[in-house]
C-alpha cells in the first residue's frame, strides 16, 4: 500500500543546533502513527516541516505522491493537512463557533465582492459552512459551547476546539501536537475515543504525546525520535521491548 | 439586537433631516465628517479588521483626487462618472506598493506607509509627469450634477457625502460578516493560527490593503468634486495621522465606533473654535486618558452574531 505520507531524509538546523537529522518515515493510509520522544528529540520540529511552518536543508515531504517542499501553511492545509498546535493557538477573542469557521475557510470560495452583493451562492455557502462547523462541534462534543468565547474554556476544550478547527479543513491527516496537553484522566480517556472516531472518519492521524498509556492505547505505529535522528520505529508492543528505546527514552531500568 | 437596530435607525433620520436646522456653516462641518468618516471606514479595513498599522491612507486619497481633477480638467469627463476610475487607479496604486510590504509587521510596516505619503506628497509637489500642478495643485474641477441638477450648495454636497457614507456602510458591514471578513479577523487575532487554519494570511491582507485604497480613492472624487480646487498639502502625513486616530480612538473594526470617532475628531474641534489654540491641547490630554483607560476604543467592536436554530444540526460533516 502507498503510504499518504513519506518523510525523506528530512533535516533541519537551527544555528549549529541539529534539531531534525536525517529522518525518514511513513505513514500509512488510515493509520493512528504516534511520534515520540524526550523532550528536545525535534518532534515538533518535524512537525512544523511537514506543515510547511519551517523549511528543510534536507530531505523531502511526500504527501498524496505529491512533493511539499517549498509550499506556503495554507497550500498545505488545502491539499489536505490539518494540525493542532503544542501551544493553543486559538483565536482567543472570537466565540467557539467562529474558531471552528476559521477551518471551513479553505473548502470555501465566496470573496470580498460576492461578500458586498450578498450573492446567493455566497448565502448559501455562508449557512453551509455553519452547518460543518457545528457538526464539527457536535463531533469534538462541544456543540453546547458554540456562543462561548474561546479563552472562557477549559484547556482541555481548547484543546478540543482545535481538533474541530482542524477538521472543519476537510483533511485527509491530521496532525495532533500534544493533544492530551493538559487534559485530566477522564478527558485522556475521551480524547482516545475521538482519535478513534476521526480514524474511523477515514482520516489519517500523526500525533505527539507524552502520555505513553495514550500512545500505547491509540497508535498503531510509533516513531521514536532523540536528538533530532530517528532510533526506532515499529508497532507499540515492538517500541516497547525494544532496548535503544527502553534506553533513551523510558529509561534505563524500565518498569 | 432591537435597540441597535433602533439607534441606527434614529441616527439615519436625525442625520437626513440635518440640513433642515443647520445653517452653511455647519452644514459644511458635517460635510467634512462624512469625509472623514467615509475615508476612516476605508482605513478601518485594512487597520481596524486586518490589524495592519497603515499610516499612509492619504495617499490613496490623493490618487482618487488628483485623478479625478485630472481626467475632469483635461477630458471633460463629468466628475461623478470618474468615481469608478479613480476608485480603480488608487487600488492598482495600493496593489503595486502594499505588494512588496505586505509581509512586514506592526512598526515596520507602519514606517514603510508614511514613506508611501510622503513619496506621494512630494511627488505631486514636484508636478510628476507635468499633470498634477505641482504646490499650487490643480483647480477648476467642475461642480457634479446628478441627473442635470447641478451640486452647488453645502446642503446639496450634504446628500452626495452622506449618501456616499451610506452607501459606504452598507457594503462595510455586509463585508464584514462574511468568509473574508472573519478571516481578516483571524489574521488580527493570531496569522500563524490562520495560516495553520488554511487562510491565505498575504493575499487576504493585501485584499484589505487594495479595498480601503479603492474606497479612498472614491472619496478623492468626491473631495474633488466639494472643493473644486486640490493642492498636495490636503493629502499630508498629517491627514494620514488624523484617520488613524478617528479609528484607534473610535473603535478599532467598529464600524459605529468609527464613525463616532470621526465625529469627535472633526466635528468637536468646531464646537471648541472659542477655545483658539487650548482645544488642541484639551484634546490631546482626552486623547491620553483614553488610551490609558479605555484602549479598545469608545464603541468596541461587538462579537458577530449566527444564527444556528435553522440549520440541519448533522447537515455538512459526514
Amino acid at each position: 500500500m502507498m503510504p499518504i505520507l513519506r518523510v525523506e531524509n528530512l533535516s533541519k538546523s537551527f544555528g549549529g543546533l541539529m534539531a531534525v537529522n536525517d529522518v525518514t518515515f511513513d505513514v500509512d493510509k488510515g493509520s493512528i502513527v504516534g511520534l515520540i520522544g524526550p523532550n528536545g528529540a525535534g518532534k515538533t520540529t518535524v512537525f512544523n516541516l511537514i506543515t510547511g511552518n519551517y523549511q528543510p536543508n534536507e530531505g523531502n515531504v511526500l504527501f498524496d505522491g505529491l512533493n511539499l517542499l517549498g509550499l506556503p501553511t495554507h497550500t498545505i492545509v488545502e491539499r489536505g493537512i490539518a494540525r493542532t498546535f503544542q501551544t493553543i493557538r486559538l483565536f482567543q477573542n472570537m466565540s467557539v463557533l467562529e474558531n471552528v469557521l476559521a477551518g471551513c475557510h479553505c473548502r470555501m470560495r465566496s470573496g470580498a465582492l460576492a461578500a458586498m452583493l450578498r450573492t446567493p451562492a455566497q448565502r448559501r455557502e455562508e449557512k453551509e459552512a455553519l452547518g460543518q462547523a457545528m457538526a464539527e462541534l457536535q463531533f469534538v462534543g462541544l456543540a453546547h459551547e458554540w456562543q462561548n468565547t474561546a479563552k472562557n474554556l477549559s484547556y482541555g476544550n481548547q484543546r478540543l476546539l482545535e481538533i474541530a478547527r482542524a477538521l472543519a479543513t476537510n483533511p485527509k491527516l491530521v496532525v495532533l501536537d500534544e493533544p492530551a496537553g493538559g487534559m485530566n484522566d477522564q478527558e485522556t480517556q475521551e480524547l482516545i475515543h475521538l482519535i478513534r472516531a476521526i480514524q474511523e472518519r477515514g482520516i489519517t492521524v500523526i500525533l505527539i504525546e507524552h502520555d505513553m498509556g495514550l500512545v500505547m492505547r491509540v497508535c498503531s505505529s510509533l516513531v521514536v525520535l532523540e536528538h533530532g535522528s530517528k532510533i526506532a520505529a515499529g508497532t507499540p508492543a515492538e517500541i516497547q521491548v525494544d532496548p535503544r528505546v527502553i534506553e533513551a527514552y523510558l529509561g534505563v531500568d524500565s518498569e | 439586537m432591537k435597540s441597535t437596530k433602533y439607534i441606527s435607525i434614529g441616527f439615519a433620520l436625525l442625520m437626513a433631516s440635518c440640513p433642515l436646522f443647520l445653517d452653511a456653516y455647519w452644514t459644511d462641518v458635517m460635510n467634512n465628517v462624512g469625509i472623514y468618516a467615509i475615508l476612516a471606514l476605508s482605513l478601518n479595513v485594512i487597520l481596524g479588521h486586518a490589524g495592519l498599522f497603515h499610516m499612509g491612507h492619504a495617499a490613496f486619497y490623493a490618487i482618487g483626487a488628483y485623478t479625478t481633477a485630472i481626467l475632469n480638467i483635461t477630458y471633460g469627463v463629468p466628475v461623478l462618472w470618474l468615481i469608478v476610475p479613480s476608485g480603480i487607479l488608487a487600488g492598482l496604486f495600493a496593489l503595486i506598493v502594499a505588494r512588496p510590504i505586505i509581509h512586514l509587521r506592526g512598526d515596520y510596516l507602519l514606517i514603510v506607509t508614511i514613506g508611501i505619503v510622503e513619496i506621494t506628497r512630494i511627488a505631486l509637489i514636484n508636478n510628476i509627469f507635468d499633470i498634477t500642478g505641482g504646490a499650487n495643485g490643480i483647480f477648476g474641477i467642475s461642480r457634479p450634477s446628478v441627473f442635470g441638477f447641478k451640486l452647488t450648495k453645502p446642503d446639496h454636497f450634504f446628500y452626495l457625502i452622506w449618501g456616499f457614507a451610506a452607501v459606504t456602510i452598507f457594503f462595510l458591514i455586509r463585508l464584514e460578516h462574511s468568509r473574508f471578513g472573519r478571516a481578516l479577523h483571524f489574521i488580527k487575532e493570531d496569522e500563524v493560527a490562520a495560516g495553520g487554519s488554511g487562510i491565505n494570511v498575504a493575499r487576504h491582507k493585501l485584499i484589505a490593503f487594495v479595498i480601503g485604497a479603492v474606497w479612498a480613492g472614491m472619496c478623492g472624487t468626491i473631495y474633488a468634486s466639494k472643493m473644486t480646487i486640490i493642492a498636495p498639502e490636503s493629502f499630508s502625513f498629517a491627514e494620514s495621522v488624523i484617520l488613524f486616530t478617528i479609528v484607534i480612538l473610535g473603535g478599532s473594526g467598529s464600524i459605529p465606533g468609527v464613525i463616532l470617532g470621526a465625529f469627535l475628531l472633526v466635528g468637536l474641534p468646531e464646537l471648541f473654535r472659542g477655545l483658539a489654540e487650548y482645544r488642541m491641547l484639551v484634546f490631546g490630554a482626552a486623547m491620553v486618558l483614553m488610551m490609558i483607560f479605555r484602549n479598545q476604543g469608545l464603541l468596541p467592536p461587538r462579537p458577530k452574531k449566527y444564527s444556528v436554530e435553522d440549520l440541519n444540526p448533522m447537515g455538512g460533516a459526514q
